[in-house]
């Protein structure tokens, strides 16, 4: 039995998920090897090989991979499949846009999102926007499974796997990334950081998310946003949290005028502690929030801010 | 070019759904159901397609029993041109899915398919993907804008750290995200209509797919529930509790 993780990295660091990715493939049990499919990616082989519990690194170095194009790491990765029992990449977009293709091509019935590993062939993972809890069984030969990156804590970096470069099919060139507008920001990832704050419509503009934004500064946070900020056009649509947005399950998540959907509900409500501030007391969120405070934001926020 | 749009019957966004106390599931009797609403923005962009001229049809599919047909006929008041339902178990993996629309896609040869990126019950965000895969068709996923322009397309993606542009030559599979658009309510004239516009009926043994499950849902529970909280009278006490009793600032 042996697992490979997909990596995932911008050809410069590992992101954070990969290493809970890992920590579920060590779960399974047997042996544990990251790929790395990138171009100019050898920093990122490097640091995978140092990630506790990796026992060998696959390094595939090729123009064709420097985008992360799922058409191409997925048939990458087809040619590896035979030699393992799972395969897993971390529930990013970019996990789920390839994985399934990989299941597909070698005919394997995916699980998406696993938040936990039951053992080596049954894995619990959330339906319904996680208000349901399915504990599924396998009887593929190859398990190929997407994880929940909060569901299972980020491996240490005490490893020192091998590294061993390897080929991959040729490119099949169909698809090329001609633009892209990524956020560019100082605070933590919203994935991985410890303290999210949130504005949802509440806050009212996009200028007003300011005081979002000088909140979660003054905590070192990341500033996340429900979908109806983002539809509203406050936040960019990488800032929203939810069932069909991020999931985060920082130790501290602030909920600012934002009235608590289920949809919402589900992408925050593994946070250790969850904080609401709305004006109207009978918004779900404060079903639950650990501290919840009625109150006016406009007023609320910039007092916090000062008694920090 | 003929636009294929996969669509499903889910339990609706706004329903509050109840894990059943024997572990089968979730009660789905008198449940309102709806349209994905995911599907909702495929269908809504497949009929762009076709007002602007790019496309000439669009045909939705849905594999399914035929309690389904109720939501199928809402896609088709909303301007599908016709429908076909693949007559099916409601619990059929996404695996076994993509199986079946590939056959239909290859049998009403169509030049383009738009799904949703993931059903709101599911929630497994696999189906385009797989389609894709097994058609050989490049994929565009998450799309939050799409531009055709003859035998290509430009896709916009909403990825987890912001937008991406892809280029890809087209027959494609595009799956959609929130912000592709806003779908629109079908009119009463037009729910009329869409009672005569042709449903088929197609046997799932005639797709020549096999559908048998490679899993079990050993069990289906309700999420560890969160105990309650307090309320706090001020933002003094607000940072008092969380310096000195939750400890996380
Ligand atoms: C298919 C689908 C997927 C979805 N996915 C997601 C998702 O991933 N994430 C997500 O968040 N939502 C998602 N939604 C949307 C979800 O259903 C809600 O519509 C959304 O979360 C509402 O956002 P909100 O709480 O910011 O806005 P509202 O529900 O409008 O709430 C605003 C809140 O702000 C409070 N408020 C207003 N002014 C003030 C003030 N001055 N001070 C304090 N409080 C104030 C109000 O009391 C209210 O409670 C999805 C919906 C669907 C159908
Ligand atoms: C009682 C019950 C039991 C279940 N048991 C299982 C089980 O044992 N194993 C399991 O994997 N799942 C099970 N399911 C879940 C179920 O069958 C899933 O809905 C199915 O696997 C498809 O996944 P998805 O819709 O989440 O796919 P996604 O990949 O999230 O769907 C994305 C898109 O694919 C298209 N699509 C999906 N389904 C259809 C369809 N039927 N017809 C047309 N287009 C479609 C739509 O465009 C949709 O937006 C069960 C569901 C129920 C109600």
């Amino acid at each position: 039995m042996s697992t490979l993780v997909i990596a995932q990295h911008d050809n410069a660091e590992l992101h954070a998920s990969t290493l809970n990715t890992v920590t579920a493939a060590s779960q399974v049990g047997g042996d544990v090897h990251v790929l790395v499919a990138g171009s100019g990616a050898g920093a990122v082989a490097q640091e995978a090989a140092n990630v506790s519990g990796v026992a060998k690194v696959l390094h595939a170095d090729a123009d064709h991979y420097k985008d992360g194009v799922s058409v191409e790491i997925a048939n990458l990765v087809v040619s590896l499949a035979a030699d393992y029992s799972h395969i897993m990449a971390g529930s990013t977009t970019s996990g789920k846009d390839m994985l399934p293709r990989v299941a597909a091509l070698i005919d394997s019935s995916q699980i998406s999102d696993i938040m936990a590993v039951d053992s080596a062939d049954t894995f619990k993972r959330p339906i319904y926007a996680g208000n349901a809890i399915a504990t599924v069984q396998s009887s593929d030969a190859t398990k190929v499974l997407t994880v929940r990156p909060t569901g299972f804590d980020a491996a240490e970096l005490s490893g020192s796997a091998d590294v061993a470069v390897i080929e991959g099919p040729a490119a099949n060139g169909t698809t090329s990334v001609v633009g892209r507008e990524l956020t560019v920001s100082e605070r933590p990832d919203l994935g991985a950081a410890d303290i999210v704050v949130s504005g949802g419509r509440g806050v009212g503009s996009a200028e007003n998310f300011k005081i979002i934004e000088s909140l979660a500064d003054k905590l070192g946070a990341a500033v996340g946003a429900s979908r109806a900020a983002v539809d509203a056009g406050y936040m960019p649509n990488d800032y929203q949290v939810g069932q069909t947005g991020k999931v985060v399950a920082p130790n501290l998540y602030i909920a600012v005028g934002i009235s608590g959907a289920i949809q919402h509900l589900a992408g925050m409500k593994d946070s250790k502690v969850i904080v609401a501030i709305n004006k109207d007391d009978e918004a779900p969120i404060f079903q639950v929030a650990d501290y919840g405070l009625v109150a006016d934001l406009f007023e609320a926020v910039p007092e916090l801010v000062d008694a920090l | 070019m003929k636009v294929l749009v996969p669509v499903k019957r889910v339990i609706d966004a706004y329903v509050s759904i109840r894990v059943k106390s024997d572990g089968s599931g979730v009660d789905t009797d008198n449940v309102k159901m709806s349209l994905n609403p995911f599907c909702e923005i495929a269908l809504e962009e497949a009929i762009r397609l076709k007002e602007a001229g790019t496309a000439t049809e669009v045909v939705l599919v849905s594999i399914g029993s035929a309690d389904i047909e109720t939501v199928m006929r809402s896609g088709l008041a909303m301007g599908a041109d016709r429908a076909i339902r693949v007559d099916a178990d409601n619990d059929i993996e996404p695996l076994a899915i993509a199986k079946i629309l590939k056959h239909i896609v290859e049998k009403e040869e169509a030049g383009m398919v738009i799904t949703g990126k993931q059903s709101i019950d599911g929630d497994n965000n696999q189906t385009g993907q797989m389609l894709s895969a097994l058609l050989g068709w490049p994929q565009a996923t998450f799309a939050s804008e799409v531009a055709i322009d003859g035998d290509s397309a430009k896709v916009t993606r909403e990825v987890d750290g912001g937008l991406e542009t892809i280029a890809i030559p087209m027959p494609a599979v595009v799956t959609t995200d929130l912000r592709l658009n806003e779908p629109r309510y079908p009119t009463l004239p037009n729910i009329m209509k869409a009672k005569k516009k042709p449903l088929d009926v197609i046997a799932l043994a005639d797709t020549g797919v096999d559908a048998a499950k490679r899993q079990t849902v050993t069990n289906v529970s309700p999420p560890e529930a969160r105990s309650a909280g307090v309320m706090v009278g001020s933002v003094t006490e607000l940072v008092d509790k969380l310096k000195n009793e939750a400890k996380v600032i």
